[in-house]
């Protein structure tokens, strides 16, 4: 047995954009231990709603995370929709449909450019952040806004899509599909890039169901789990499977990312193809009471949203458990072992947010 | 840009922000914007970047790693606060666990406001940090001289 040494990694790290500190405990190359330590972006954003109305919050609720920020927003409205028992119009659970594919294709592509850049393949990560442009100036386009966009409202959306512009959309999307097979075919199998990935992290079904893996981590595992299959917002009416791989390494978890991809281009045509014509909001009167849960399949997996209201303007608790804070343990659990060289790779491999977990 | 006489390194630190301005000022050195073409790159080290970017707000956890990020820089230094929390906390301002804007660790010389900043908006915010930093530069020669 080595020596063991402890390396700080973080809270400012040159690979990682975002302040999350670990005690790495080694013995010669070997990482033996990994000790968390969080609380650099920690804001206290559930105690706000005793301080921000119901309505105000949908801002501040888009707000837990500038990456998944539609899909924050979307929950956090299904949770009040449902405590006011509101029916939002069919065409705007389409469109927000449309916007939490279009979020989770952006947020897949800035992924797998932060892994290229991790593997320090640095034009692999410039293409991906290229192609993810086109999906933020869709976003621009339709709402407004490049990565925050405030669209989602209770009782609906606020912005409607015309046809020529979904009609555009779909046109994108072909063209997108080809770029990204392109793009793709290197993470899939080019040998530099398979020999960092394959093999490295492996986490097995059972380690990802018993330390509560969501979302592509325990995909890649193995464990069958996709929100969407419940059938919120549109997703009922789509024809779609979780994507599944078996390995559990990082290779599995980058390919089970790119099919995801390629799913959610397909969700957005399917969408664009039986959008029903009609309102996009209903008109929100009165204030919640009651309680309720929300769960929704985010890119980084499940978040949960419980919220409890009395019927006033405020409400009593907000409670979100965002994807990231239940992949932490399957993250030190495959940091064990591995070689120090290896660590950024697999803290980016569960695709981290820090700030969705700090809250 | 032709009056770029420098060169900047930036070191950009995650305050507490929403990864919203994060991402931002990472698609600003991508092929869209691509910053690098003027020399401008995003580096790791802070003794060897000039410009100090932060995004997000401050809080008494962070506080510590924001000044010991700004101390280890070399002078000249100028500080660059990205985004409506990094200059005044914005929408999180009455949260218990924020402090408030860049400014009131950190001596602030260019605000770059937005929900997120543009990347428009980022690079304009460095140009202006640029007319700074030459300023200060001049103004340690004479000192020194």
């Amino acid at each position: 047995m080595g020596k063991r040494t402890v390396i700080p990694f973080g809270p400012q790290h040159p690979v990682l954009p975002e302040p999350i500190h670990l005690d790495l405990v080694l013995e010669d190359e070997v990482v033996v231990e990994a000790i968390p330590r969080i609380g650099y972006i920690h804001r206290g954003l559930e105690k706000l709603v005793e301080k921000k109305d119901y309505q105000q919050y949908t801002y501040v609720a888009e707000r837990i995370c500038g990456i998944c920020s539609f899909m924050h927003g979307m929950g956090y409205c299904m949770a009040i929709e449902s405590i006011m028992e509101v029916k939002i119009p069919e065409r705007a659970e389409f469109l927000r449909t449309i916007w939490a594919e279009l979020s989770r294709l952006h947020s897949h592509l800035l992924w797998l450019g932060l892994l290229a850049d991790a593997f320090g393949f640095e034009s692999l990560f410039m293409q991906s952040w290229k192609l993810r442009e086109q999906v933020l100036d869709i976003f621009e386009e339709t709402t407004g806004g490049r990565v925050i966009f405030s669209v989602c409202d209770i009782g609906g959306v606020r912005k409607d899509i015309s046809a020529d512009t979904l009609k555009k959309i779909a046109g994108i999307m072909d063209s997108m599909e080809k770029e990204l097979k392109e793009i793709s075919e290197v993470f899939i199998n080019d040998s530099s890039v398979k020999s960092r990935t394959k093999g490295v992290g492996v986490l097995s079904k059972q380690a990802a169901f018993d330390l509560g893996a969501v979302g592509p981590m325990a995909r890649a595992s193995g464990i069958e789990m996709d929100m969407r299959t419940q059938g919120y917002a549109a997703y009922g009416k789509l024809n779609f499977k979780p994507v599944v791989e078996k390995k559990g390494d990082c290779y599995a978890r980058t390919s089970v990312r790119i099919n995801e991809m390629f799913q959610s281009m397909d969700l957005i045509k399917q969408c664009i193809a039986i959008i029903p014509e009609g309102d996009i909001k209903v008109k929100v009167t009165g204030n919640p009471n009651g309680e309720y849960f929300t769960r929704v399949e985010q890119p980084r997996g499940e978040v949960v949203y419980y919220a409890k209201a009395n019927g006033s303007k405020y409400l009593d608790r907000l409670r979100v458990r965002t994807p990231t804070f239940a992949n932490v343990p399957a993250l030190l659990e495959t940091l064990k072992g591995c070689a120090l060289a290896d660590v950024p790779i697999l803290i980016l491999t569960i695709d981290p947010c820090i700030s969705c977990t700090e809250r | 840009m032709n009056f770029v006489k420098k060169s900047p390194w930036i070191l950009h630190y995650d305050g507490s922000s929403c990864n919203g301005c994060d991402i931002e000022v990472l698609a600003c050195l991508t092929p869209l914007y691509d910053v690098e073409r003027f020399g401008i790159i995003n580096t790791g080290n802070p003794k060897h970047a000039d410009i100090l970017l932060i995004t997000g707000s401050v809080n008494e956890q962070n506080i510590p790693v924001v000044k010991q990020l700004y101390e280890q820089m070399a002078m000249p230094k100028v500080v660059v606060a990205v985004g409506i929390c990094a200059t005044s906390g914005g929408i999180f301002a009455e949260c218990y666990n924020v402090v408030g804007g860049v400014d009131k660790v950190l001596p602030v010389d260019v605000y770059v406001p937005g929900c997120a900043a543009r990347p428009e908006a980022i690079i304009d915010g460095v140009v202006k940090a640029l007319g700074i930093l030459e300023e200060k530069q001049k103004f340690a020669r004479k000192k020194n001289s």
